[in-house]
């Protein structure tokens, strides 16, 4: 059934153009599959939740303008009481920065004051009473902030909170037992007093989605005599717009001496998203566009490789069909020998994949690529071959038996 | 014979129009793809200040100990502490010495219905202008004197000057800072270099103009704290003063070096400082320092983002299929055209003048692509904003040098491409094609 040895026999008169194809599809194989590994990495990046309820959220970047530092936590107070008693506002919060914001501080989490290195780093957001409520994140155990228990803070000091909220992720690296709600833990390099856990929530990211320790958060209840803060306003579903103008038009006729920064200053939480994994579905667009047009060129390269050889063999197929062959033989001829080729190509590129992701994994730290996306862009590749191949070797097929009599 | 064999190959190129638009346009993308890649990486590896980046140098002191640096492959902090800086700065032992820190000051324009707005700024010393050969427009820098005497000067972008006066004149007037009024004494000409070398840390080495100068002194009076990054290995008591003496580091401290013995001495000092701050008890740890100029600073920071590599390779890799794709093609092209080879080469045409002829149509494929991939290298780079961040995408831009890079490209790897199909050509019995017809 298989034709193998006169394929062999018929390719080693061809083999420069053998080994064309098998090079293009090894290539193409490479970079094809550690493309839309790529592309998945960007994808599943892009698709963790931050932990906040993201619709009908927004931001405001705020920067108080030659305000002195002290004054600030009144005034900031003055903000969220204005911004709360606006129509189509549910609440609103403060905090110094926000997950895919940017910025932010953080510390080293320790249980044991003492020891050198930490357990881990921890995004710290300096929030009030209003953070859960506005942000939407989910408390697990334990409870919120009280009012009373949020206090003005000096940024330059790193006085110690009695009470912090710190998402599961951190709660779970720090007490692997599942008993950190009530206990203490403590945050900064060189702290004298421990802050008790008083809740636990689901989830909350830090700042940038880069971030090694990116689900590891603790919340602490002050507000910060800092020029640069960050207001977040849920509205009621459907009034985010009317929202979104009437906020920062309330803060200025409340006091002018403000800066909202040009392009971060007010965005909605939709737009804050978009602009943090802006580069990330760029270059998944980027490295789909480029896979499909090679897998385009390659297989318009097959076909034209594939037509010149039926042209070529004219003489050939007509004397097989003369002998008896049927079309069915010669339709299995050329796919078959293309089926030979494409595997040699996947082959060889399975090896070259392989050395680009480990080339990858070593120069930009990516991971490792996955065999899933080998296996099936390799089967991606044979079909594609397959499928090019079938135009001309139809073609070839329906060469008449008479052709054998002809003269080229 | 050019000419008479570019229209062989421009006829040749007609009987087949499907196969040579495929040619052309595998070749036009990919040189566009991987031009496009290329447009990003020269501007993101772009030498910021090429006169003098091996003269300008960032001192790094390890203040924080092993813990710390174990964490960064025992690199110490980027930044550098005030401790240190003053240190530095009044051991002056470089030719010329700044220290620098981003500032979030905000303008208060002088029409009170207006309001107030910020520009990149940055606290500086003296010696910056003339480190970093920043152009004046009208007046200069300020004086050593002027830092010495902590004075309330500014020096100001010609952007900032053209939104506030107008494009006057305007040294010897007045600007208001968070309140506070400065003396404006000189007025910067465009001087934008990207990366920005002075203020990576902060910046990812991408942003719009510094706009605003004021004496580093000065604003470390008005207690203007750092807008930039800054690292607390060791948490810092309350208060600005326990701020500045803290081991926080948030300055960026550069010195210009002119020639190599100033350099080693220079290193010599830094070694020695460290060690005279082990000694006497403040540094637990063996000197450890660096001395990086602002290009193998540039790379230490990795300003070139990752997706301008990656997105180069596959680029290229893209381009090698392309081209292989056109071996194949011209190959099964070039071959076709045996019997009419055998005719010519009967006729007296030698091997050489078959390899030219092959190569001139090559060489027309090449150039048709090479247009093509102008083109759509002028689409990549107005969609380059869809990938990069906007202060690296206007950066990427396709002037004449690309473009000519390009077409040039394009023209040598498809002629490259048609050495071998040619000389296959080239090789064709004359005896046996005429055999057979």
């Amino acid at each position: 059934m298989l034709q193998i040895k006169p394929i062999l026999a018929a390719l080693k008169r061809h083999k420069a153009g053998t080994i064309l194809i098998v090079l293009q599809i090894a290539l193409t194989l490479a970079i094809v599959c550690n493309a839309l590994f790529i592309i998945q990495q960007r994808l599943a990046s892009m698709s963790r939740p931050t932990g906040m309820v993201e619709s009908n959220l927004l931001t405001i970047q705020n920067h108080w303008a030659g305000v002195d530092t002290a004054a600030i936590p009144s005034l900031a107070k003055a903000d969220l009481l204005a911004l709360r008693q606006l129509p189509g506002v549910v609440d609103a919060t403060q905090s110094e920065a926000f997950p895919l914001g940017g910025g932010g501080e953080s510390e080293g989490i320790r249980l044991d004051p003492l020891a050198k290195p930490r357990i881990t780093l921890a995004t710290e957001y300096f929030v009030d009473d209003h953070a859960l409520a506005t942000m939407g994140v989910r408390l697990i155990a334990g409870r919120n902030f009280r009012a009373d228990e949020v206090h003005a803070l000096d940024p330059t000091a790193n006085t110690s909170l009695p009470e912090v909220i710190v998402t599961k992720a951190l709660a779970d690296v720090a007490y692997p037992d599942g008993s950190a709600l009530g206990r203490p833990i403590y945050i900064g390099n060189d702290h004298p007093s421990p802050s008790t856990i008083i809740g636990i929530v689901d989830q909350l990211q830090g700042t940038w989605h880069t971030l090694s320790f990116l689900d590891r958060t603790v919340l602490l209840p002050a507000q910060m005599a800092d020029s640069d803060g960050s207001y977040l306003i849920r509205s009621k579903p459907g009034q985010l717009a009317e929202v979104a103008k009437a906020a920062p038009a309330a803060l200025l006729k409340l006091d002018r001496m403000r800066v909202f920064p040009p392009v971060k200053g007010i965005r909605t939480f939709d737009v804050v998203r978009e602009q943090a994994y802006k580069t990330d579905r760029g270059m998944a667009i980027l490295l789909g566009a480029i896979c499909l047009i090679l897998l385009i060129v390659t297989g318009a390269g097959i076909v034209g490789l594939t037509s010149f050889w039926v042209g070529q063999r004219r003489k050939q197929i007509g004397v097989r069909r003369a002998l008896g062959a049927t079309r069915n033989d010669i339709l299995a001829y050329f796919l078959t020998e293309n089926f030979m080729i494409s595997l040699g190509g996947v082959v060889i590129g399975t090896v070259l994949a392989i050395s680009l992701s480990e080339w990858l994994v070593l120069r930009f730290a990516m991971p490792p690529l996955s065999f899933v996306y080998l296996l099936l862009s390799a089967a991606a590749l044979l079909l594609l071959g397959q499928g090019a191949t079938l135009a001309p070797a139809l073609k070839a097929s329906r060469v008449p038996p008479v052709e054998a009599t002809r003269s080229v | 014979m050019f000419a008479y064999y570019l229209r062989l190959g421009l006829r040749s190129l007609r009987r087949n129009p499907l196969l040579t638009l495929l040619m052309v346009v595998a070749i036009g993308f990919g040189v566009a793809a991987s031009m496009t890649a290329y447009a990003v990486l020269r501007a993101t590896s772009n030498n910021p200040i090429p006169q003098k980046s091996s003269q300008l140098f960032a001192p790094q002191i390890d203040n924080a100990g092993p813990p710390f640096t174990a964490e960064n492959d025992g690199e110490p902090s980027d930044l550098m502490s005030y401790i240190d800086t003053m240190a530095l700065m009044q051991a002056h032992r470089a030719q010329r010495q700044t220290a620098l820190y981003s500032i979030g000051v905000s303008i208060m324009p002088a029409d009170a219905a207006q309001l107030p707005f910020q520009v990149p700024s940055y606290a500086g010393y003296a010696d910056t202008f003339a480190m970093f050969d920043i152009p004046f427009l009208y007046g200069s820098g300020w004086s050593a004197a002027e830092d010495q005497s902590r004075a309330a000067v500014a020096v100001i972008g010609r952007q900032l000057n053209d939104e506030l006066f107008h494009g006057a004149n305007s040294v010897g007037r007045n600007i208001v800072l968070d309140g506070h009024s400065y003396r404006i004494v000189g007025v910067m000409n465009d001087w934008n270099p990207q990366p920005v070398f002075y203020d990576v840390h902060s910046t990812k080495g991408f942003t719009d103009a510094t706009q605003l100068f004021i004496p580093f002194t000065h604003a470390i009076d008005l207690k203007i704290p750092a807008a930039g990054v800054d690292l607390c290995n060791v948490t810092a008591d309350a208060g600005w003063d326990a701020w500045l003496h803290s081991e926080c580091t948030w300055i960026n401290y550069w010195v210009e070096l002119p020639d190599r013995s100033s350099v080693t001495a220079y290193r010599n000092y830094l070694q020695g400082y460290a060690a005279e701050q082990q000694r006497a008890g403040r540094f637990k740890w063996a000197p450890n320092i660096r001395l990086r100029n602002v290009t193998q600073w540039l790379d230490y920071e990795q300003v070139v983002p990752p997706e301008s590599k990656i997105s180069l390779l596959i680029s290229l890799g893209f381009f090698v299929i392309c081209l292989v794709n056109t071996v194949g093609l011209l190959l099964a092209k070039f071959m076709r055209r045996a019997p009419e080879i055998g005719v010519r080469r009967a006729l007296g045409a030698s091997r050489r003048s078959i390899y030219a002829q092959f190569l001139v149509e090559a060489g027309a494929i090449g150039l048709s692509g090479g247009v093509l991939g102008v083109l759509m290298t002028g689409a990549g780079v107005l969609g380059i904003g869809l990938v990069f961040d906007p202060s690296i995408a206007r950066l990427a831009t396709l002037d004449l040098s690309l473009a000519g890079l390009t077409l040039g490209v394009a023209v040598f790897a498809t002629v490259l491409a048609a050495f071998y199909p040619a000389w296959r050509a080239a090789r064709v019995q004359p005896s046996w094609q005429l055999k057979s017809s």
